[in-house]
């Protein structure tokens, strides 16, 4: 069995390749649904666009389902310290998630401009607000959030939802939001009949320097914000517990970690990645477009962890109870089993996913779409 | 101390969601088999009916299958909001099946139901039942894991509470997966789950067939509802989950509680067909038995006893008593990890520390409990018996009632009466809505008969809740409710319609239909 130490930093990695995972696939569903409103010209559009992901995206949310699954299994502490904690800002994007399941399905099986305008209405929503909520919760995490153990390490948590709309979260917040959007449009790009294509392409250009300067100043921004630093030697490989060790706030997340020069590099090449999409989607190269923003997507997200590392959620009301890699973890024995079962099972999912995807490849068809309303 | 009020609107809103999820469930595993037998036909003797069918039905799998997902999310990430510290005790056991549940089972069936819809163009057909298998297979894994993970709540094995970390951690995985109670209860769920498909797709068919259309379609899938649905009423009264009753003082408490049995009876114990539980006497009225039947279920012996809800409340007492010595020693431990005294107490007495939990609903402290309290916590470990018992008996009662309306629908299927017997018809029609009712009510009585336990010994419901405030637990209890409300309308109005057009309304017979979701319109 690996040792305790080596566990923690898989699965510290693993957890930002299932976000990552998450923000990359299910990440174009939601960016895509940014645009059902604005980019289609009717209704045969409309549809169009969402059947670019249709058949795919039950499949990617599950990747935000195995990102609660594996959390929980993984760091107890932190699913049950981030879902409590942002209570309803989680509600919200739960809400969101259950709307468009229901939207998706249901939207065009009445006949209406009312009944689809309206679902079209929820589905953006359902689009918008987790995009926008993700970053604000993860804006949030930098900035400390007010949670505090008991020694039954029963957590409080001090804080609303209204305490979560902290200028640098917002930020954040827009960051991600633009950088689905980008990604969403990149799939467009590849995924739609020409027309519709076209018209994403130039969105395109937009939403990835939007994004490249919202990233760039969020980074500027943090650097100028004090970061949590953990004082005692790290408790690697002890039983967790987050009230043993003693943490302080101070100097900047960038220069505390050892990490925190890999998030910068990462950053520089995210931004790099937007701006080659907006290029490259311009030039006729769709795919090595999405590419581009599909890396974009990725180093975002892993340069957060990389930034905070090792910290997970750092506590503003009592720095001592911030959990950290080194306290927050399931027990080794299970950490070694999840990792068994990740290791067989995931390469499984990977593949077929892959097939799937190669079964459904090629632009939709406008014209297939317009014919089957002949049929009734 | 515990606010009574986040905890009563936190399990509120953990029934409501979960009862509602649990609309949609067991009919997407029991119509997925029915796509699959259907489809199989298809590709075997190359009727294009037998296609027609499996599209037509397919139509209202998706639209059960949206919601039964949209209602899933929740489930997953109710533990953490509402049961933080829930998650927290337990998670190092209860995560995993959560977490292989959505890498085995829930992207398995998520990745191909999508290629189910638009695959019939771009797929062989064997291809495409390759595609359907993997979907069932995928939803049934799913309730195989997720099972695995409530099987360990009603009998947590595999696993021990660990003082430096204040939680529960797993000891052998082996043992939580191939826990007894989580077996029977897969057995059990699922075919409730094909009961249910089976009767869904027999009522809408003999409402066709009522009604003098599709009748070819209709009585093929009344036939394959006929077949599927006998199989499985057998399975799910017989492998019903008692067995699992036996083991563990809380699992014999539930049973105690669902038969209203208050005193141990001599082996082999009767069970109470019907009767008058009376929670203050602690007597059951007119209470009519069938001897050793109830002594052969639950032991399969007819020598063991049966505990009665009596003699379990004085072993839960003793129970509270052991728990409170083994938070004593926690508390010395917690100052001094080293001290070997208190850690010997706490190895010696750790099973009962969750009884000394129990008193936290009232006393913040459980070393400063009276005699009354003690006796108080003991009490709290009795479920509400007559909800049980009540429970128990019409979802029995159902149960036979599907035995033998299936039984009746396969003899008229295998003598080619289906569509002759109009009174059957309208009965098969009327059924519809039982196969739910006896789902509900099967959950009422393992989940609410689970009661005070979250974790049976281990951690009471009441300490599980988050840190939240009960006006944000009320608040967002009001919006499931509401926005729950509103799903369940859009569902109703979408089956039924689909259900009216029938393969029929929709041009199957006539010319090449479109199935994916978002273009299936008849406008």
């Amino acid at each position: 069995m690996l040792d305790y130490e080596t566990l923690r930093i898989i699965w510290w990695l693993l957890l930002g390749v299932v976000i990552a995972g998450f923000a990359m696939t299910d990440g174009y569903d939601l960016g895509a649904l940014i645009f059902l409103r604005v980019l289609p010209r009717d209704d045969d559009e409309r549809i169009a666009l969402i059947q670019t992901f249709e058949p795919m995206w039950e499949g990617h949310q599950v990747w935000f389902v195995l990102g609660g699954g594996a959390t929980f299994a993984a760091w107890p502490l932190l699913y049950a310290a981030s879902f409590s904690g942002f209570y309803f800002a989680m509600l919200l994007v739960l809400l969101a998630l259950i709307v468009r399941p229901v939207g998706l399905s249901v939207r065009a099986k009445m006949p209406g401009e009312r009944w689809r305008a309206t679902w079209d209405g929820l589905l953006t929503f359902s689009g918008v607000v987790p995009s926008l909520l993700f970053g604000v919760a993860l804006g949030n995490l930098f900035l400390g959030v007010p949670l505090r153990y008991d020694n039954m390490l029963r957590m409080t948590y001090d804080g609303g939802l209204i305490g979560l709309l902290r200028p640098f979260a917002l930020v954040c917040g827009l960051v991600s939001l633009s950088m689905l959007a980008m990604h969403g449009l990149a799939w467009i790009v590849a995924k739609a009949h020409d027309e519709l294509a076209t018209r994403a392409a130039r969105w395109l250009t937009w939403a990835a320097v939007a994004y490249a300067a919202l990233y760039a100043l969020a980074g500027l921004w943090l650097a100028n914000i004090p970061g949590f630093r953990l004082d005692s030697a790290p408790a690697a490989d002890l039983p967790s517990h987050p009230l043993g060790k003693t943490v302080s706030i101070g100097g900047t997340w960038f220069a505390n970690g050892p990490l925190g020069k890999w998030a910068i590099a990462m950053g520089i090449v995210a931004i790099v990645a937007a701006l080659a999409c907006a290029f490259l989607a311009r030039r006729g190269r769709p795919w090595l477009a999405f590419a581009a923003s599909s890396v974009a997507v990725k180093l975002t997200v892993l340069s957060v962890g990389f930034a905070m590392f090792p910290f997970l959620m750092p506590s503003s009301l009592d720095p001592k109870s911030s959990l950290t890699v080194w306290d927050a973890s399931s027990s080794r024995h299970t950490l070694f089993l999840m990792l068994f079962a990740t290791a067989v099972l995931l390469p499984i999912v990977l593949l077929y996913t892959a097939w799937v995807f190669r079964v459904m490849r090629g632009r939709v068809s406008i014209e297939h779409i317009k014919q089957s309303h002949g049929i009734h | 101390m515990i606010n009574e009020l986040v905890v009563d609107l936190s399990r509120a809103q953990f029934a409501a969601t979960a009862l509602y999820h649990f609309l949609f469930v067991p009919l997407t595993l029991g119509l997925v088999w029915m796509l699959v037998i259907m489809e199989t036909v298809y590709v075997m003797t190359g009727r294009e009916i037998w296609k027609r069918m499996t599209q037509f039905w397919g139509v209202l799998f998706g639209i059960n299958f949206a919601m039964g997902v949209a209602t899933g999310l929740t489930m997953e990430f109710q533990f953490g909001t509402n049961w933080a510290y829930y998650s927290h005790y337990v998670g190092d056991i209860f995560g995993t099946p959560l977490a292989i549940e959505g890498l085995m089972a829930f992207f398995l069936e998520s990745t191909f139901v999508g290629l189910f819809f638009f695959g019939w163009d771009r797929l062989t057909p064997v291809k495409h039942l390759i595609v359907t298998v993997l979907v069932a297979i995928g939803s049934n894994l799913s309730a195989l894991w997720i099972l695995i993970a409530n099987g360990w709540m009603q009998y947590p094995v595999g696993s021990v509470f660990n003082f430096e970390t204040m939680r529960m951690e797993v000891t052998s995985f082996a043992d939580v997966m191939f826990n007894p109670v989580a077996q029977a209860k897969f057995v059990h769920t699922v075919s409730a789950g094909y009961v249910t498909g089976s009767m869904f797709v027999m009522s809408i068919s003999a409402w066709f067939l009522l009604r003098g259309r599709n009748v070819a379609f209709a009585k093929r899938s009344m036939t394959v509802a006929a077949s599927f649905g006998l199989a499985s009423a057998l399975s799910v009264v017989v492998l019903g989950d008692e067995s699992g009753y036996a083991l563990g003082d809380n699992q014999r408490m539930k049973l105690a509680a669902m038969e209203a049995m208050w005193e141990t009876e001599p082996p082999p114990a009767s069970f109470t067909v019907f009767g008058w539980p009376d929670v203050e006497q602690r007597k059951t009225h007119f209470a009519v038995h069938i001897p050793w039947m109830m002594g052969i279920i639950a032991t399969r012996s007819i020598d063991k006893p049966l505990a009665g809800i009596n003699d379990l409340e004085k072993t839960a007492e003793k129970n509270v008593r052991r728990g409170m010595q083994a938070y004593d020693a926690l508390q010395k431990l917690q100052k001094d990890p080293k001290d070997a005294a208190a850690k010997q107490v706490l190895d010696h007495n750790v099973d009962a520390l969750g009884y000394a939990l129990l008193l936290k609903r009232w006393i913040d402290d459980p070393l400063k409990a009276t005699d009354a309290d003690i006796k108080r916590a003991a009490t709290s470990t009795i479920p509400n018996v007559p909800v049980l018992f009540w429970s128990f008996r019409v979802m029995v009662a159902c149960g036979f009632y599907f035995i033998a309306l299936f039984a009746l629908a396969f003899w008229y299927a295998s003598r080619r009466e289906l569509d002759k017997r109009a009174w059957f018809l309208r009965l098969a029609l009327y059924s519809l809505p039982l196969p739910w009712v006896a789902a509900e009510l099967g959950w009422i009585v393992a989940e609410y008969g689970r009661q005070p336990w979250a974790i049976d010994g281990v951690l009471p419901t009441a300490l599980g809740v988050s840190s939240v405030s009960a006006a944000q637990v009320a608040t967002s209890l009001a919006g499931f409710v509401v926005f729950y409300t509103a799903l369940l309308v859009v569902d109703v109005i979408m089956m039924r319609k689909y259900i009216k057009l029938g393969p029929d309304g929709l041009g199957m017979w006539r010319s090449k239909p479109v199935m994916p979701p978002s273009t299936a319109t008849a406008d």
